[in-house]
């Protein structure tokens, strides 16, 4: 029994029965598949997380997306600036009590490198309904490369616990088609 | 080195009874341990989930109970008194059970003992009490720069340290039993299984200790700063790997059950202990899983330890999950269950609380929290459900429907056999694990089905009402949460039958004199049993077959679903 001491003192010499054997392989195959699919979605999926990443003072980062804001704003929505930046551009949004800013207005199958970080506690980056989710760090700017594949209007909501107004933090992503924007053409990859 | 050398020069002049039902000899010293640690475990689980409770009625879009402030308080509380308080106080319970009792030994210093119970119960009490204060609504995680008050970190520091001191006196008592030769040959495996817990606790408690020192030395403004990333790394070598004293110790608690109400005994002691030994080696890797939506970790660090090193101690649970129905199926065909592929099954104990509530939390632990685990932690499905009320979903399995429920199965056999006290409303003890068992799985499907559609965890208002923003989850997010609810309900009256019962046993149960026979019976060959013990002879078992074969469709089936998601998500590098 469980609750005793083994019948054998050497138990470690008696036979594996043949019904375990055979699922400590499976497991163990099934373990290394798994395994092994990570390393290669890195070759054959289009979703892995960047690691670049830069320290960076809370005051400076938000300094950067001021500019960024101030640069490439087309508008207003709800007092907050709308940022239509060019294709392939450096796009930066940040999280603080309690909201995403700015509004970003992206073209479909353009890439972008997306720089995200807080400046103050720590937040969630929830893209909405499309469900990608990343944390995000004050002092760290996290930089990705996104390619929206859809248009339309995305919420971005904090999936990090920040305090009592988190429920009230969001932003938001509009995402148009570049053929009917009939802008320039594009230097950027479009997948 | 002596026993007495590593305890202090104490003559072995422990007070003994034998356990009339088990031949045990059982130390009364650790009984009255065990006896103050689970009735302090059942206190916390009664606060704890009674802030369950709250929490889920309050997510509940057509319920809405609390305002948002008492929401991220009780929400606090609830994670500190069910997964650390309830949890912690159960597994010390375990640990002198399973040295003290299991050895037939004395318990090592139990005035030590003593001392570390009063710092759990001081911390608890002082980390409830700043989080009551309504100025540590941090969350159980208290990620940085969001600070908490002091004796928010002091009382779980404390309540560590007095586990540790816990911990220590097992790891003492092993030595006693050996020195004193009070068993025969290698330490029973329920001893071996606690003793993984016990190793992992020791780890998790140094990575607890490294990071709330300082955290508490920041919230006293004797230090500027705490590395956000640096803390998750640290904080989660205890909060993960936490959970993982929870699995060792509860697939001990399955092994014990298993042999004490149908007789079985493993089917190979090596498979089993290697099983567990994989846990030791591999299983503290597990901060990685919630580092994954995080910037500069390399993807080859995220991949090694996200998998536990390729899986392996991932095998060790699959391994477990085999062997434990497996030994069940060979000795019901053995105590003449032998027709068909599931005549053993239908014919378990399955009006015995106790084994109710440990086959049940075998299958959800296995099905709802292993599968959704592995699918969580891997690296890049990860971004599919960070933070949002999947996780909560996942863990619920693990611990709640899984470790929980197998703590309260357990408990049907500490409350006859260490406390000595006849289990009062049998019909309600009965029928306790199915409805909390259910209620726990359906929590769980239901916060893993809202995450899935992008609802976030730890969140008051899902229709942000008062965002400057609006933003709308789908009719199917409503209804996932509206059913989370509703067995959320069905739980905690499963839980509230569970404390009333225990309640009502300690107080007002029947003290059981020599020759009671028992409402829920142990197996009749429990004593005999220690006399010709070891491994199962050549078994077949054409039914655990099936089950296992059956969770293993489904494991895949699922995984690759998963991965169908996210290849259509938008593009990221």
């Amino acid at each position: 029994m469980a609750v005793t001491p083994p019948e054998r003192r050497i138990w470690w010499n008696e036979p594996i029965e043949r019904v375990e054997l055979v699922w400590i392989v499976i497991a163990f195959l099934w373990g290394l598949f798994m395994f092994g699919f990570m390393i290669a979605w890195h070759f054959i999926g289009q979703q892995n997380l960047s690691k670049e990443a830069y320290r960076i003072a809370p005051s400076a980062f938000e300094a950067k997306v001021d500019e960024f804001a101030k640069k490439f704003q087309v508008r207003e929505e709800k007092g907050i600036p709308v940022v239509k930046p060019q294709a392939g551009a450096d796009v930066y949004m940040l999280g603080r009590l309690w909201q995403w800013w700015p509004i970003l207005e992206l073209e479909k199958g353009v890439s972008y490198r997306i720089h995200l970080s807080s400046v103050d506690w720590q937040h969630g980056f929830s893209l909405q309904p499309t469900n990608i989710n990343i944390s995000v760090h004050p002092g760290y700017e996290h930089v990705i490369s996104l390619t929206p594949t859809e248009t339309g209007e995305f919420a971005v909501i904090c999936n990090e616990f920040c305090g009592i107004g988190h429920h009230t933090m969001t932003g938001k992503i509009y995402v148009t088609d570049q053929k009917r924007a009939g802008a320039e053409p594009r230097l950027a990859e479009g997948r | 080195m002596t026993a007495e050398t590593v305890i202090g020069a104490v003559p072995a002049r422990a007070e003994f009874r034998t356990c009339q039902y088990t031949g045990l000899k059982v130390d009364t010293a650790a009984q009255a341990l065990i006896k103050a640690n689970a009735v302090a475990a059942v206190v916390f689980l009664a606060i704890g989930g009674l802030m369950g409770l709250l929490v889920a009625l309050t997510r509940w879009p057509a319920v809405h109970l609390l305002p948002a402030d008492w929401f991220y308080l009780i929400l606090t509380g609830h994670g500190a008194n069910v997964l650390l308080f309830w949890i912690i106080f159960f597994e010390i319970a375990v640990l002198y059970f399973a040295s003290a009792i299991l050895l037939n030994s004395r318990l090592a210093a139990p005035k030590l003992g003593w001392v570390g119970f009063v710092m759990m119960v001081v911390g608890a009490i002082a980390t409830n009490v700043a989080v009551l204060q309504g100025d540590s609504s941090v969350m159980f995680t208290s990620y940085p720069p969001m600070k908490a008050q002091p004796h928010f970190y002091l009382g779980l520091i404390l309540f560590a340290v007095g586990a540790l001191i816990g911990t220590a006196l097992f790891f003492a008592t092993l030595v006693i039993a050996k020195e004193e030769k009070t068993y025969d040959g290698s330490i029973p495996l329920v001893t071996f299984g606690a003793l993984t817990a016990a190793i992992i606790a020791v780890f998790t408690i140094a990575s607890g200790a490294i990071i709330l020192v300082p955290t508490w030395l920041w919230s006293l403004g004797l230090i500027n700063d705490i590395d956000p990333l640096m803390y998750k790394v640290v904080w989660w070598a205890m909060g993960h790997s936490s959970q993982q004293i929870n699995v060792s110790a509860h697939v001990s608690l399955w092994y014990l059950t298993a042999a004490l109400l149908v007789g079985a005994k493993p089917l190979s002691e090596k498979v089993s202990r290697t099983a567990f030994f994989m846990y030791i080696l591999f299983l503290q890797l597990a901060s990685a899983h919630h580092l994954l939506a995080d910037p500069a970790l390399d993807a080859s660090w995220k991949i090694v330890n996200t998998s536990y090193m390729m899986y392996l101690a991932v095998l060790g649970s699959m391994v477990h999950g085999l062997t434990v129905p497996g030994a069940i199926e060979a000795a019901q065909r053995r105590n003449g269950y032998n027709r068909g592929v599931f005549e053993w099954l239908r014919k378990a104990p399955w009006g015995h609380p106790a084994f109710a509530g440990m086959f049940l939390s075998l299958v959800f632990f296995g099905f709802i929290g292993g599968i959704s685990g592995v699918v969580l932690g891997t690296e890049q499905l990860n971004v599919l459900m960070h933070n949002t009320i999947y996780v909560p979903g996942h863990f619920h399995g693990t611990v709640v429907a899984g470790t929980t429920l197998a703590f309260m199965g357990a408990t049907y056999l500490v409350l006859p056999l260490v406390f000595e006290r006849e289990i009062v409303w049998p019909k309600l003890a009965k029928m306790q694990p199915y409805l909390f068992g259910i209620g726990a799985a359906g929590i769980s499907l239901f916060m893993m089905g809202a995450g899935t559609l992008g609802v976030a965890r730890r969140h008051w208002d899902i229709t942000f009402s008062d965002a400057n923003l609006g933003f709308a989850h789908s009719a199917g997010a409503f209804l996932m949460m509206g059913l989370n609810g509703i067995f959320a309900i069905i739980a905690a009256i499963g839980g509230i039958i569970f404390v009333l019962v225990v309640v009502g046993t300690v107080f007002f149960g029947e003290k059981i004199k020599r020759g009671h026979k028992l409402t829920f019976p142990l197996h009749a060959g429990g004593a005999a049993a220690a006399s010709h013990y070891g491994s199962e002879k050549a078994p077949k078992l054409p039914g655990t077959m099936i089950l296992v074969a059956i969770f293993f469709v489904c494991f895949v089936l699922y995984y690759f679903i998963n991965w169908k998601y996210l290849s259509e998500l938008w593009l990221f590098r």
